[in-house]
């Protein structure tokens, strides 16, 4: 499955699901990055943006920054039990990323039910610049 | 980068110490020359990390359902000094106690037939599974604080446990040193309302049919109540749900300090330690004894949930159903345990990923019923293949720190599963082998097929083989409930 922002990879960790996503700027590869963690969950255009959420993570690296960031909205789907589609990022400073982001409660009816995502990891973690494009390889324990 | 792998015996291969630059102890693989021959060379980079980790004893080792993980390797089981070792998460796996429980019944196949339907529909809907699922037991702070220190002791005072549940549960159900001032409120918050969940992805609960191949020892089978083919047994796979993601991602974010701090260098972010008696070791190790114990929480209430069940179909109690624990272990997970390092006995930080203990006869921690044959291993096949029922031995504890398989071991990616079949289509095939399936997750079924698996007898023959663990049944599945 290859997204705008995203590519799933197939012959990546057998158990776990494997990503790479691009962006121009931070913000757009953290987004892309969330996306394709939701993508894991279920299909990203049936998640209506009906609720909005707020919060902001800290790190050391951007690695870290991206850790914290998806691990938060891990936190997110399995307290607020939600589904989220849409990210508004700015990062505040290096070491700081605001989020706004919508999406709606878990609907099993409407929503196909992919898997779920135990939690990111930090395996081969790095955040590259290729050419104009920030690019990174997340893998996600589910 | 390949490594050579050296043959020490038909089923044990070795790669030495400077294979790898900074690797302190040479890497094992419990392995057939089939397996060895087609395994990924992910496991190789990765085992040979996690022999360059601080005060590994021996060797790091891998069992023959190893496969590419993150940090440590699936199927990795690695021993530390408890004075000059470390702790890490990474060896453990965020599913902290993931694990396996086998339940038998005095029911025959016969009898169940004709009701395997309504009684698969009767769990499927006791027992809640899936993303965002919510279990049965009401938590407020200080009962969860009780449970994560008691664990399955919790569920006896609550009704929810028999006493020889306890009994039959590897350490009875409670590790020492759970300590909840250091579970965080996150990990509080997400996993309170989890407790009777199965959870997802690899997650299932099947009922099954006992069979005998040739190298079964059925005089054990019998110390364990499983009598004769056809026989129905339950099996559980699942762990501590979020409770426990949460403590392992907590940790991995805070040891990047502790490491800074103790000047300790990995070869992979993600095998992020501490040294074992550092506070932050301590504080970690406490953490995880907390989920430890949710998780046997966890299945012991799923247990109670399934005995409603089979009450509510067979119109018998779970008593006069012969409902009894086989045994329940933890497949990830570290543990305080004593071996022989050069000539003395020492106390070690054993971790296991992937991985089961496998106790041989006269261990002090198994119940007295099986002191005299040794602890039973269960290995959870894949859903549309057999799982199997094993007895641990002396070898292990010889040859690898008494660990032995968890399961069949993947050979291919969620995602390339999903691209070669789909689980509607899988469903249906299965139902034609004899194997009803519920589960939330149609599209999630794809990603457990048969196929993506190794072959469960090639791997169980391998341990069975080298005598780290022996055949005792094989476990048939008849209706599998797919997290």
């Amino acid at each position: 499955m290859s997204e705008p922002g995203f590519t799933i990879i197939d012959d990546g960790a057998f158990a776990d699901f494997e990503f790479e996503a691009r962006g121009e700027r931070i913000e757009e590869l953290f987004a892309n990055c969330a996306r394709a963690l939701f993508a894991a969950l279920t299909d990203l255009e049936s998640i209506k943006p009906e609720l909005e959420i707020e919060f902001t993570v800290e790190g050391d690296s951007r690695e870290d920054l991206l850790f914290a960031f998806l691990s938060e909205l891990i936190f997110i789907k399995d307290t607020r039990k939600v589904f989220l589609g849409e990210f508004e990022l700015k990062l505040e400073s290096d070491n700081r990323l605001y989020c706004l982001t919508r999406g709606e409660p878990i609907d099993r009816q409407r929503h196909v039910i992919k898997t779920d995502v135990k939690a990111a990891t930090y395996h081969k973690l790095k955040i590259h610049k290729v050419g104009n494009l920030f690019v990174t390889r997340v893998i996600l324990d589910l | 980068m390949t490594m050579e792998k050296i043959r020490i015996d038909d089923y044990t291969w070795e790669i030495p110490r400077g294979a790898k630059p900074g690797m302190n102890v040479p890497a094992r693989l419990i392995a057939s020359k089939k397996i060895i021959e087609e395994l990924d060379q992910g496991v190789v980079d990765q085992i040979t990390n996690v022999a360059c980790l601080p005060g590994i004893r021996r060797y790091a080792l891998c069992m023959p359902d190893g496969h590419r993980g993150y940090g440590f390797p699936i199927g990795g089981v690695a021993a530390f000094g408890v004075d000059d070792g470390v702790i890490s998460p990474g060896g453990i796996g965020f599913d902290i106690n993931c694990g396996v429980r086998l339940i038998r019944t005095n029911l025959h196949e016969k009898e169940v037939a004709s009701k395997l339907r309504e009684l698969i529909d009767t769990i499927f809907k006791l027992v809640p599974s899936g993303v965002g699922s919510t279990g049965i037991v009401k938590l407020n702070d200080r009962e969860f604080d009780r449970l994560m220190a008691e664990g399955a002791a919790w569920c006896r005072d609550k009704g929810y446990a028999w006493d020889s549940d306890i009994e039959f549960t590897e350490q009875r159900g409670t590790i020492p040193g759970a300590d909840p001032q250091f579970v965080s409120a996150k990990a509080r918050e997400r996993g309170f309302d989890q407790v009777g969940t199965l959870g997802s992805g690899n997650h299932y609960l099947e009922i099954q049919k006992v069979e005998f191949d040739p190298d079964c020892e059925r005089d054990v089978a019998e110390k364990m109540g499983i009598v004769e083919p056809g026989q129905i047994t339950i099996m559980v796979h699942c762990g501590s749900r979020g409770f426990g993601h949460q403590i392992g991602t907590d940790y991995l974010q805070s040891f990047g300090a502790a490491m800074k701090k103790y000047g300790i260098q990995t070869n992979d972010r993600e095998l992020a330690c501490a040294p074992f008696k550092s506070p932050e070791g301590q504080a970690y190790y406490g953490a995880m004894a907390c989920a430890a114990n949710t998780a046997f929480a966890n299945r012991q209430v799923i247990t109670h949930r399934i005995r409603e069940a089979f009450t509510s179909v067979f119109g018998r109690s779970a008593e006069e159903l012969g409902m009894y624990l086989v045994y329940d272990v933890a497949h990830n997970i570290a543990k305080i345990e004593e071996y022989e390092i050069d000539g003395r006995r020492e106390r070690l930080i054993v971790h296991r990923k992937g991985a089961t203990r496998a106790f041989g006869p006269g261990s002090t921690d198994l119940p007295d019923k099986y002191k005299q044959v040794g602890q039973p291993v269960l290995v959870g096949g894949s859903m549309q293949t057999e799982s199997y029922l094993l007895v641990g031995t002396a070898k292990a504890g010889e040859l690898t720190f008494a660990s032995t398989l968890h399961g069949a071991g993947r050979t291919m990616s969620r995602a390339a599963a999903m691209k070669k079949i789909h689980g509607a289509r899988l469903r249906e095939e299965m139902e034609k082998q004899g194997i009803l399936i519920r589960t939330i997750s149609l599209k999630g079924l794809a990603e457990e097929a048969g196929f993506a698996y190794k072959n469960v007898e090639t791997v169980v023959s391998t341990v069975h083989n080298l005598g780290i663990s022996r055949k005792v049944a094989r476990l048939k599945p008849l209706a599998n409930i797919k997290g």
